[in-house]
């Protein structure tokens, strides 16, 4: 293998796997993990390309975290890259789990465990808000009153009903079908 | 053989779980439990608090949790490859549609749409997040002190001293083990 490609590979792997290894508490946080790492570290990818790989992510069937590392991995290495990607997102909680199940007593009733995570619990409560708020002003400076519009009822429609975000998703995208096409029939 | 078992029972639930992880756990335990009796009910919420506790997602936790249960390393292993398999292959495809159509006008109307709609549903995912580690008691008028300085402290280093998420995250955990650990803050 050449170089350049060997080393590509692994920092999609290493990327991937201490990315997984610090989601606590569900898929959603890593999202924020993601974004740091591709869009503003690595500069692999545009934000915009980032949000649309995340709601393909979301409308698949499965893991959210896994189904994001497999479009990311494909997008920047074909699919090679996205076996790597999913290998990196897939050992951490394997390794972790089998050394956490032969001492399941101890780790669920061990106080220290639950103060760090209690901590830990707190800080990605930072960091969900923190992305929300980057996610929300780029909306905003899209300019567009019916994506702010959508953006809202779609909130509203995940914090206050139990609808399936699947349909969320694929009804927003609907939507903005419809709406684009409006726009380009008013300007024609 | 256990391990196809294992492998083809988290292919199907791989399969059906639309909408992350949490979506998962009915359909495990209407598999594991219900079906196979592979563990009890007592179990299953032991999956469930294991899963939620350790790092990575919920579903792959629980595959592997499941699978150590019934036939050690190899079982893990087969469980979750089954349950990643039909995610490969569906988000693959989708990846390809994707890459090949997204320059299309209608394609990237569509996409327009998507952008509010994941927004959104981080927002969703925050609020349920920001509720359970701040608000332990679900009392609006009660939120736990401790927890509302450790947040704060890490939203005030993202944004202002522009942290990374891991730092912060891993910076929470030993504030967490000092606070809670050391001086038996409640």
């Amino acid at each position: 293998m050449e170089q350049s490609k060997r080393k590509l590979y692994w920092t999609l792997f290493s990327s991937t796997f201490v990315i997984s290894a610090f989601t606590v508490g569900g898929g959603m946080v890593i999202i924020p993990l993601l974004q740091k790492k591709f869009v503003d570290e690595l500069k692999w990818l545009e934000q915009d390309e980032m949000l649309e790989m995340v709601a393909i992510a979301q409308s698949s069937p499965g893991v959210m975290a896994v189904n994001a590392a497999i479009i990311i991995g494909y997008r920047l290495a074909g699919v090679a890259g996205a076996l790597v990607t999913v290998l990196g997102t897939v050992l951490p909680p394997l390794i972790t789990l089998s050394l956490i199940s032969l001492v399941y007593a101890w780790f669920a009733s061990n106080r220290w465990v639950a103060a760090a995570l209690r901590g830990m619990k707190a800080g990605v409560a930072a960091v969900m808000a923190d992305i929300t708020l980057k996610l929300f002003a780029g909306v905003y400076k899209t300019g567009k009153i019916w994506c702010m519009a959508l953006c809202v009822l779609a909130a509203a429609a995940a914090v206050l009903t139990e609808v399936n975000i699947v349909f969320i998703i694929l009804a927003c995208g609907v939507c903005g079908g419809v709406m684009s096409w409006l726009e380009r029939r008013r300007s024609a | 053989m256990i391990y196809w078992q294992l492998f083809r029972t988290f292919m199907i639930i791989g399969v059906c779980c639309f909408g992350g992880g949490y979506a998962a756990l009915p359909f495990i335990q209407g598999w594991v439990v219900d079906r196979y009796a592979w563990l009890g009910m007592e179990q299953f919420i032991d999956v469930v608090t294991i899963s939620q506790m350790t790092p990575g997602p919920i579903g792959i936790n629980a595959a592997t949790f499941v699978g150590t249960q019934l036939a050690g390393l190899p079982g893990a292993i087969a469980a979750t490859l089954g349950f990643i398999c039909p995610s490969v292959v569906i988000v693959l495809a989708l990846s390809r549609f994707y890459f090949k159509y997204r320059s299309l006008e209608l394609v990237g109307g569509v996409l327009t749409g998507l952008k509010p709609a994941v927004a959104a549903l981080i927002f969703a995912s925050t609020v349920t997040i920001v509720r359970s580690a701040l608000w332990e008691t679900g009392v609006l008028t009660e939120p736990n002190l401790a927890a509302l300085c450790i947040a704060a402290a890490g939203f005030l280093a993202l944004r202002r001293a522009k942290a990374g998420p891991m730092t912060v995250i891993f910076g929470s955990g030993v504030a967490g083990l000092l606070v809670y650990g050391l001086l038996g803050v409640k």
